[in-house]
């Protein structure tokens, strides 16, 4: 039967099926960090077992590290613990941590391409949603709540239902001023925060063959954000290319055998979807978002719609009044007060060399506080290599230390109340960014122009 | 995991659509190590401003008592943490009715003996509006027979459940005792596949 890549790499990891139920899933690598696996750990303790495969498994911190003075202690005593706990977890079952100070910590989703240990035709989980970044090499990878986790941690498998399967293609060429960030939110502008759930959805097409590794995750990374479990990419020599001489990479003549593998996990030209969608390249312009789901966006030109045929109109206005707009009212021009660039979306050293790019030489307006978080270690080091740190804090941008930072705002880097921030990140849902905070989500393209500009700008107009 | 009970109950009605985790529950109240005591924080920034009581929302304003949480579409989005199913029992409901669920959310519901029962959408919005009408109507929850109903008779539904997740939840059996059973299988499976 023909198999779309979903189904190859699902079925070659099922080890067992419970009939009217759930299959018993191998995970071959396993992602953990400090915020979702302390009581995992604890359930294991509690049955007296060790992790059942430590060298599968890789711990970083990231979600509520702070990212200034990570030399020091973290003052936060809760994230102190927290982050204590996973070192103390990792030691007592000898699990690889990449923690704060080490020179590979940074964000989960950051690091596990960057090193190689992300690879096609994997099973990859981790108590994250945005595990999905990984499909983006031809794995299956998805989030998973803590009691999986503590599956995982003991069996190295998972219960899971087979999702159904998407295919979004889409084919043509993109516009000038269009990056992969404007393609999703594009997407799940189109099928709504919950078009998705239900799906582990395949993207394929011209548009996205185009695309680097980096971009193809940010994709990959918002699946989540319709709903989704996953997405995924079939693996290319865009994908080769970016793997080899990474550090846990196969190496050699290894990894010339891994690249003889890894071609033939393309789906089958008769393969199976339950939904198809296409989409023209050349339809997407620069997207940003104006309501409090990822679902509710526009390209930066449009107005803010009246209603939405996905939400209640009470729905839709709780939105609206949060954000403080107005139906009908245009986003540009619009006064910000913050901008975040960073998170396992955006933050990855492609992000920061188009950012800086475009801010060269430039000032950011006085009103505006504009934070750079890059995703990892690794990243940092780079953009200090070619000076991008420098371009940043030249333009009064703070360049900061790696960490899922003002994302989710479980450190100290919060957006203020009523405060409004063009943010790289994927999520604008209330609070998000901090108690009361306004996000508007966008590409880090529009973010640094917005920046410098003081409110939101139409970067093909800059 | 505790075994799940029939029951009767009012209902807490939450007619607000794409309630992600964030709303359940903040990311600044995940600190903790253990999965106690979230309850205290669920819908956080809901129902307290600057550490003072918002009367107007539903959990403040309503005091039924209710072991069942009604909400609108796409109920559980976003973030993956678990924290969301731990504070909603943690809080004393034991059952989320909604006419659509995110799919973690919904896993880790399952995984901790709270119970998601879907409903088609016109069935809830009468479901909210007979709530709405007296917050004290009181509906009866029977897993075995997969049955939701108003006790006067008017909302009589069967709900779809996993025949695995009904066992499971019904004897209050442990997803990780079962896959700890099947090492056997999970060894064979990796020096077959040069894991």
């Amino acid at each position: 039967m023909a198999k779309t890549i979903f189904d190859k790499v699902w079925d070659k990891h099922v080890v067992d099926s419970i009939s009217n139920g759930p299959s018993v899933l191998y995970i071959d690598k396993h992602l953990i960090h400090e915020v979702t696996s302390p009581q995992a750990f604890s359930g294991l303790k509690k049955r007296n077992i060790k992790v059942f495969r430590p060298d599968k498994t890789i711990a970083t911190a990231d979600h509520n590290v702070p990212t200034i003075n990570q030399h020091l202690p973290i003052k936060e005593a809760l994230s102190r613990n927290q982050v204590e706990t996973l070192t103390n977890n990792c030691k007592e079952h000898n699990i690889n941590l990449f923690g704060l100070g080490h020179k590979y910590q940074g964000i989960v989703h950051v690091i596990g391409p960057e090193l190689g240990i992300t690879q096609p035709g994997m099973t990859i989980v981790c108590g994250d949603s945005h595990t999905s970044t990984h499909g983006a090499f031809g794995s299956i990878a998805f989030g998973i709540g803590t009691s999986e986790v503590e599956m995982v941690l003991s069996t190295q498998c998972i219960l899971q239902y087979k999702p159904k399967k998407m295919l979004i293609k889409i084919d043509g060429e993109l516009n000038d001023g269009v990056y992969s960030k404007d393609i999703i939110l594009y997407i799940i502008s189109k099928i709504s925060a919950s078009g998705g759930t239900g799906y582990f959805v395949e993207y394929s097409g011209s548009a996205i063959e185009s695309l680097s590794m980096e971009a193809r995750m940010t994709i990959c990374n918002m699946s989540i954000e319709m709903g989704a479990r996953g997405g995924i990419i079939a693996p290319d020599d865009v994908t080769f290319d970016y793997l080899r001489n990474k550090k846990f990479s196969p190496q050699g003549d290894k990894f010339k055998k891994a690249i003889g593998e890894w071609k033939r996990l393309r789906s089958d030209k008769d393969a199976n979807y339950d939904k198809i969608l296409n989409f023209d390249a050349s339809d997407i312009e620069p997207m940003i978002t104006y309501g409090t789901n990822p679902g509710m966006g526009i390209k930066v030109s449009d107005y803010i719609p009246k209603s939405s045929k996905n939400t209640s109109i009470e729905s839709y206005n709780k939105s609206l009044d949060y954000m403080g707009l107005n139906p009908g009212e245009s986003l540009l021009n619009k006064k910000i007060d913050y901008v975040f660039i960073g998170s396992c979306t955006n933050s990855r050293i492609e992000d920061l060399r188009i950012a800086s790019n475009l801010i060269k030489g430039k000032k950011k307006a006085d009103h505006v506080n504009a934070w750079v978080i890059p995703g990892s270690k690794s990243v940092e080091k780079v953009a200090i290599q070619e000076g991008i740190d420098k371009v940043f804090k030249n333009a009064g941008f703070e360049f900061r230390q790696p960490g899922c930072s003002a994302c989710l705002a479980m450190n100290e880097d919060k957006i203020p109340k009523e405060k409004y921030c063009v943010s790289t990140s994927n999520r604008n849902f209330e609070g998000r960014q901090g108690p009361g905070a306004r996000t508007f989500l966008a590409s880090p393209a529009t973010a640094a122009v917005s920046a410098i500009n003081g409110f939101i700008t139409d970067i093909r107009n800059n | 995991m505790e075994k799940f009970v029939k029951f009767d109950s009012s209902i807490m009605p939450l007619n607000i659509e794409n309630i992600d985790t964030d709303q359940i529950i903040p990311a600044r109240f995940l600190k903790s190590v253990t999965r106690d005591g979230f309850g205290d924080n669920l819908f956080r920034d809901w129902r307290y401003s600057n550490g003072k009581l918002i009367e107007s929302f539903e959990l403040n304003r309503i005091k039924n008592n209710s072991k069942i949480l009604l909400a609108g579409r796409n109920f559980g989005c976003g973030s993956s943490r678990e924290h969301a199913a731990w504070a909603i029992y943690d809080y004393g409901f034991r059952v989320v009715l909604s006419s659509f669920f995110a799919d973690i959310f919904k896993n880790n519901a399952l995984n901790n003996g709270l119970l998601v029962i879907q409903l088609d959408n016109v069935i809830i919005n009468k479901i909210f509006e007979k709530v709405n009408n007296d917050f004290n109507s009181s509906f009866s929850v029977d897993l075995e027979k997969q049955c939701f109903k108003s006790l006067d008779g008017d909302i009589h539904e069967i709900f779809e459940i996993n025949e695995y997740n009904k066992t499971c939840l019904l004897n209050g059996f442990d997803n990780i005792d079962y896959l700890l059973s099947q090492k056997e299988k999970i060894l064979n499976f990796e020096k077959i596949n040069d894991k």
